[in-house]
């Protein structure tokens, strides 16, 4: 069984560790960015670069590139905001990091903070983690009680204020844009890109970088290890540690940290989970939180992928998968926030669906019209087929739908709205079709999704 | 030989068409340049972009350039620079334009774009075209007969939203048919800065709605109404009245002040039924205040004057045309110009005064300018009497002049052309003391002591131009005829100059501009049928020295005070 | 307002902590919630002023944001998640308990004053679903049985006031 490797999550659940300042430092804690700050920024940004670290919140996209791309000649002073907004559904790893090692978090916002120029950094914690808030808020008024936040950094003349912002309860505040209206005080409408990229026109029209609580830990472990190092754990331009959160059918679910792309699918479910509930096969897997093409357990991936120089064959069954960001692209999911939900052979995929696009429904901002129409639309559908009042056709028709509102909308809330739907109609066309023919589709002990 | 491209200028290509615009033009304004309609809701000229709508989704690329060399690279069929099309589709409205920029708007994928956009649109929107005031002029329905697909696949319950909801005085929200462009938030905080509009709730069941308790009642509420592509936000007092196909549409100034509003009045069959603004970019945007749109109503007024009157005469207008010559060839007589004449009217009153050696006076009206589409010179046309030499300095408010030469007995006779010389500080002692003869359109207190009254017209029913704090040079057409017993105010000027043996003078619009055009140097050139519409800007250097009353308004800064 | 004196001191030292005055309408909002129990329309006005704002832009946030309120509600709060990993593992029979042992529906305050459950979406605690939070704490593994439990703890503890 391959072992974990808990970087970020090491302290987790570790008893007697406590979130405190005191007990953080015991454990190693601040001597990072002791040492980062005594290095030039551009050094820091480098290692980070260097690293390959890929973004944890869901889009994956390379963090060294985000810092590169962050306006440095406008003059208006530079932000970092946090995106601890955790709300992807099955994701639950930026939780624990908040409320039990919080001054990991810290001190990766500081070093980040440092090598930016940041000028201040806010958390975006979403509302319903009230004592993360407090905790966090705690954490921060050690650190700043001891020099390592606020004022004068550890005597370097480098300040930086860290504030705690709250949210309240939507899912859009996770959108990098749609959290920056949020703090602006506005409702959280994603802006349009271009022109408003966050590291041009961010917060308050300044630069501002936005990252993921998880991201931000890696980048404190990059600056202690080296960007070069960190490179190597983990795979090619998948590198470092993640954190994946199995949740649903499995006997085992929770939080397992592994290297990125060298464990699969497979044995993620079945050796570390402990595999299906007694007596159930598993069904289905939406690999990277809900809004990721949902697999089918019985399918196969087959083509050419690139290892080291070489194009090699591969031909995949879904438990052969590497967990991995360019894996899970190439065969049609995403890596996304490493949320695994599982479904076993109890559920009814149509209700699943129902359940889904009721939460995007209820999600969606309402700012543009393919979403805010369309993600409503497919909700009635669903719950229309649910109860009872399914057609041949409401399948297709569920595809057409979600086919229109993808790559039409001002953000990515419209793939994340449409894809459970275009993957669910395609790889369970036919519960869709039962459910017009025959009622009684759903298996007969299947949880009310709806 | 074409003429190269202007240096400012950045060349496009829209559907295969090449063209060159300004910097800083989105590809909806390109497109349209070039002949092009992209369909869109949320886009406005005038306001902030927001691309909510996605309707102007088209497909863009950009000349294909090696990244190393930044050499372009060429297909090798047709000879030309590749173009890089973008796998995605982007809004028009916020693309600006770039150098070699292409566009595309006749793809299967923009023709799906449309379709799907259009069929988000009506699914929970109310089948309310029978009764909704917007039919006719509904961009959902122009659009959707346009791009949309001719049917629906909703079968499911629509969202249910306040229906009949009283925003303010002048304006009705009917929130199932709002599709929530934003337009009218954006109108309300950044042109009328009275920000009371908002968004409620969200997804589908965002709602538009006033603050609880406040009202849509700012001066310009009613351009919400004018911007508002569907049929949510209409105008209360235009509510069920008349279908929009069957109405005439008229050029029109506003003359609420010397801002010169352009607008349009509609009607059918000799009556108005509303005013809307009309654009033009260099006075008024597309805009104009409420206040002006209820002008028309003057039209149709109880006090209006239908009947010429004259002493021992049938009641026709020849007589009464002659009742006053008799009056006015005994001589001390003074005229009584107005601000709200044309210049046309205001020409002829200037040669009338000099034909019976009669001073002109002219009413000031002051008030506080709004900064933004109401100035503080409540005349519409100051400056045409100025133009025309009908007054050489600006009018004061009360005609303190005339009333010192009445009671001086030097004026025996007043020519007023429809100002109410009570209400401009005359006594009724003063009054008693000369004989007026009043043109006007509305009964008032002087019209009722005078020796003879000749109904005139209003500016819905008459052709002319006014001048405005620009000075630009303005005209307006007749959009429904005078009552019966009105006469063409032109054609009265004309007749009194005939009837007092002065100079001949034509009583219609083009001969009284042949005659402008010989006395006033800068119309020299023009004949009226070739103003153009967004008027002409005249040089007022010529009063520089006055002391105009207006501050500044929207596309206005008044010139610096001579020292 | 009847701000109590703390709230008022942490929302003069909330404001300073942005550069535009706008962004301290949501931790105002928090911190007057939790002062009064709901948001009133005196208190989107009062913010409104403090901030200088037009009061639709307190109201557009109430209303926008799920966990602002503009009623009061019972004395505990019971939101469920509905979202797809915890109705996997049975939150709807979870939130059907609480239902039934507090005789109230989602939404509602209940007969007897005490609670007010709801359906919230993902409570990012999937692992250990279903998952219930009661006011401030997260409570987990929440099946019908536990749901039961926990009712009974709360009505046990309402009858010790």
């Amino acid at each position: 069984m391959p072992e974990q490797r808990r970087i970020i999550f090491q302290h987790i659940d570790e008893p007697g560790y406590a979130p405190d300042l005191d007990c953080y430092r015991r454990h190693g804690g601040y001597a990072t960015l002791a040492q980062a700050v005594r290095r030039k920024p551009e050094e820091l940004i480098d290692e980070v670069k260097k690293s390959g670290l890929r973004g944890r919140g869901g889009a994956g996209f390379p963090c060294g590139v985000k810092f590169g791309l962050v306006d440095r000649k406008s003059g208006k002073p530079i932000y970092l905001v946090v995106n601890a907004d955790e709300s992807e559904p099955g994701t639950f790893k930026d939780r624990y990091i908040i409320h039990q090692d919080p001054h990991q978090l810290l001190e990766g916002i500081m070093i980040t903070c440092f090598a930016n120029n940041v000028k201040a950094a806010y958390i975006y914690i979403r509302g319903e983690f009230p004592l993360g808030a407090k905790i966090l808020e705690r954490a921060i008024a050690e650190a700043r009680a001891a020099n390592l936040a606020g004022p004068n950094v550890l005597g370097t003349g480098y300040s930086c204020e860290i504030y705690v912002h709250r949210g309240a309860g939507a899912y859009i505040c996770g959108e990098e844009t749609g959290l920056i209206e949020s703090m602006e005080g506005k409702r959280p409408y994603p802006r349009i890109k271009p022109p408003y990229f966050p590291a041009v026109l961010g917060l308050y029209q300044c630069p501002t970088i936005v990252n993921n609580v998880e991201t931000l830990c890696h980048v404190k472990h990059i600056a202690a290890i080296g960007g070069e190092a960190y490179s190597k754990i983990g795979t090619p331009n998948n590198t470092g540690t993640r954190i994946f959160c199995v949740s649903g059918h499995v006997r085992r679910p929770g939080y397992y940290e592994f290297e990125v792309g060298k464990i699969t699918l497979g044995q993620l479910l079945n050796e570390v989970c402990g595999g299906p509930r007694p007596g159930r096969k598993f069904k289905a897997v939406i690999p990277g939180g809900s809004s990721a093409k949902v697999l089918r357990v019985g399918e196969r991936y087959k083509g050419k992928r690139k290892v080291g120089t070489e194009m090699v064959d591969y031909d995949w069954g879904i438990e052969d998968i590497p967990m991995d960001f360019d894996s899970l692209a190439m065969i049609g999911s995403m890596g996304g926030s490493g949320g695994v939900i599982v479904m076993d052979d109890s559920v009814s995929m149509v209700e699943a669906l129902g359940n889904i696009n009721a939460f995007y429904a209820h999600e969606s901002c309402g700012q543009c019209t393919p979403c805010r129409e369309g993600s409503l639309w497919m909700k009635k559908i669903t719950a229309r087929m649910v109860h009872g009042a399914a057609r041949a056709e409401d399948g297709a028709l569920l595809k057409s739908v979600a086919d229109q509102i993808a790559g039409r909308t001002i953000c990515a809330f419209g793939e994340a709205c449409a894809w459970p739907t275009q993957s669910f109609v395609l790889k369970f066309g036919d519960e869709f079709k039962a459910y017009a023919e025959d009622r009684k589709a759903s298996p007969p002990d299947a949880p009310a999704l709806v | 030989m074409i003429a190269p491209p202007k240096p400012d200028l950045i060349p496009v290509n829209i559907d295969g068409r090449e063209i060159a615009v300004p910097k800083g033009t989105n590809m909806i304004e390109a497109a349209r340049l070039a002949g092009v309609d992209v369909p869109h809701y949320c886009y406005h000229s005038k306001l902030t972009v927001v691309g909510n709508c996605r309707m102007c989704l088209v497909e863009m690329g950009l000349p294909a350039v090696d990244p190393a060399t930044k050499a372009p690279i060429m297909d090798v069929v047709s000879g030309k620079q590749k173009i890089n099309w973008m796998p995605k589709p982007t809004i028009a409205c916020a693309t600006n334009a770039v150098p070699g920029l292409h566009i595309r708007t006749t793809t299967p994928q923009v023709k799906d774009c449309r379709e799907g956009v259009m069929e988000f649109l009506l699914i929970n929107h109310p089948l309310d075209c029978p009764i909704c005031d917007q039919a006719g002029e509904c961009k959902l329905q122009e659009q959707a007969t346009g791009y949309g697909r001719g049917y629906s696949r909703f079968i499911e319950d629509k969202n249910v939203k306040p229906k009949r909801t009283q925003l303010g005085p002048r304006v009705t929200l009917d929130d199932e048919r709002c599709i929530l462009c934003s337009r009218c938030i954006r109108f309300c905080k950044e042109v009328a800065k009275d920000d009371v509009l908002g968004f409620t709730d969200r997804g589908s069941y965002s709602t538009l709605t006033c603050y609880p308790g406040r009202k849509l009642e700012n001066n310009y509420s009613l351009n919400t109404v004018d911007i508002c592509p569907v049929g949510a936000l209409t105008s209360t007092d235009f509510r069920f009245k008349m279908r929009v196909w069957f109405l005439k549409q008229t050029p029109s100034i506003d003359t609420e002040s010397s801002v010169g509003a352009n607008t349009t009045v509609w009607s059918r069959e000799g009556v108005i039924y509303r005013i809307t603004p009309r654009q033009n970019d260099a006075v008024n945007d597309t805009w104009m205040a409420d206040s002006g749109r209820l002008l028309y109503r003057a039209v149709r007024a109880d006090n209006r004057l239908t009947a010429v009157r004259a002493a021992g005469t049938d009641g026709t207008l020849e007589p009464a045309v002659a009742a006053a010559a008799a009056l006015l060839r005994l001589g001390s007589a003074a005229v009584v110009g107005s601000g709200r004449s044309t210049v046309e009217e205001q020409y002829l009153a200037r040669r009338l005064a000099a034909a019976v050696g009669a001073g002109a006076h002219l009413v000031a009206r002051v008030g506080a300018g709004d900064k933004l589409l109401i100035s503080a010179d409540r005349n519409p046309n100051v400056r045409g009497a100025l133009l025309t030499g009908l007054i050489a300095a600006l009018p004061e408010p009360q005609l303190t002049g005339l009333a010192a030469e009445i009671d001086a007995g030097k004026v025996k006779t007043v020519v007023s052309l429809g100002e109410d010389l009570v209400a401009a500080g005359i006594t009724a002692a003063q009054l008693a003391k000369v004989k007026v003869i009043y043109l006007g359109t509305h009964a008032n207190a002087t019209s009722a002591a005078a020796e003879i009254v000749v109904p005139t017209l209003t500016v819905f029913e008459k052709q002319g131009t006014f001048v405005n704090q620009q000075f630009r040079i303005q005209k307006f057409a007749a959009a429904v005829p005078g009552p019966a017993g009105a006469a063409d105010d032109l054609s009265v000027l004309a007749k009194l100059i005939a009837a007092v043996d002065g100079p001949a003078v034509q009583g219609e619009i083009h001969g009284v501009w042949t005659a402008l055009a010989a006395a006033i140097p800068q119309l020299g050139p023009i004949a009226y049928r070739n103003l153009p519409s967004g008027g002409l800007l005249l040089d007022g250097a010529a009063w520089a020295h006055l002391a105009f009353p207006e501050g500044e308004t929207l596309h206005h800064q008044p010139a610096a005070r001579p020292a | 307002m009847n701000l109590k004196p703390a709230t008022l001191q942490q929302i003069e030292e909330v404001i300073p902590h942005y550069p535009v005055k706008r962004s301290a309408a949501l931790p105002l909002l928090h911190l007057v919630q939790e002062d009064q129990g709901f948001i009133s329309p005196e208190a989107i006005e009062w913010i409104a002023a403090k901030l200088e704002l037009a009061p639709v832009n307190i109201y557009e946030l109430v209303t926008f944001y799920p966990m602002f309120r503009q009623k009061p509600i019972g004395r505990r709060h019971i939101k469920v998640c509905r979202t797809l990993s915890c109705a996997l593992m049975g939150s709807y029979q979870t939130c059907a308990q609480f239902e039934k042992q507090f005789n109230t529906y989602r939404g509602e305050v209940s007969p007897d004053g005490e609670v007010t459950i709801e359906f919230v979406e993902c409570l990012a605690s999937c692992g250990t679903a279903p998952v219930v939070m009661i006011d401030d704490e997260l409570h987990e593994k929440v099946d019908s049985a536990k749901a039961l439990e926990l009712a009974v703890k709360i009505k046990a503890q309402a009858q010790g006031k």
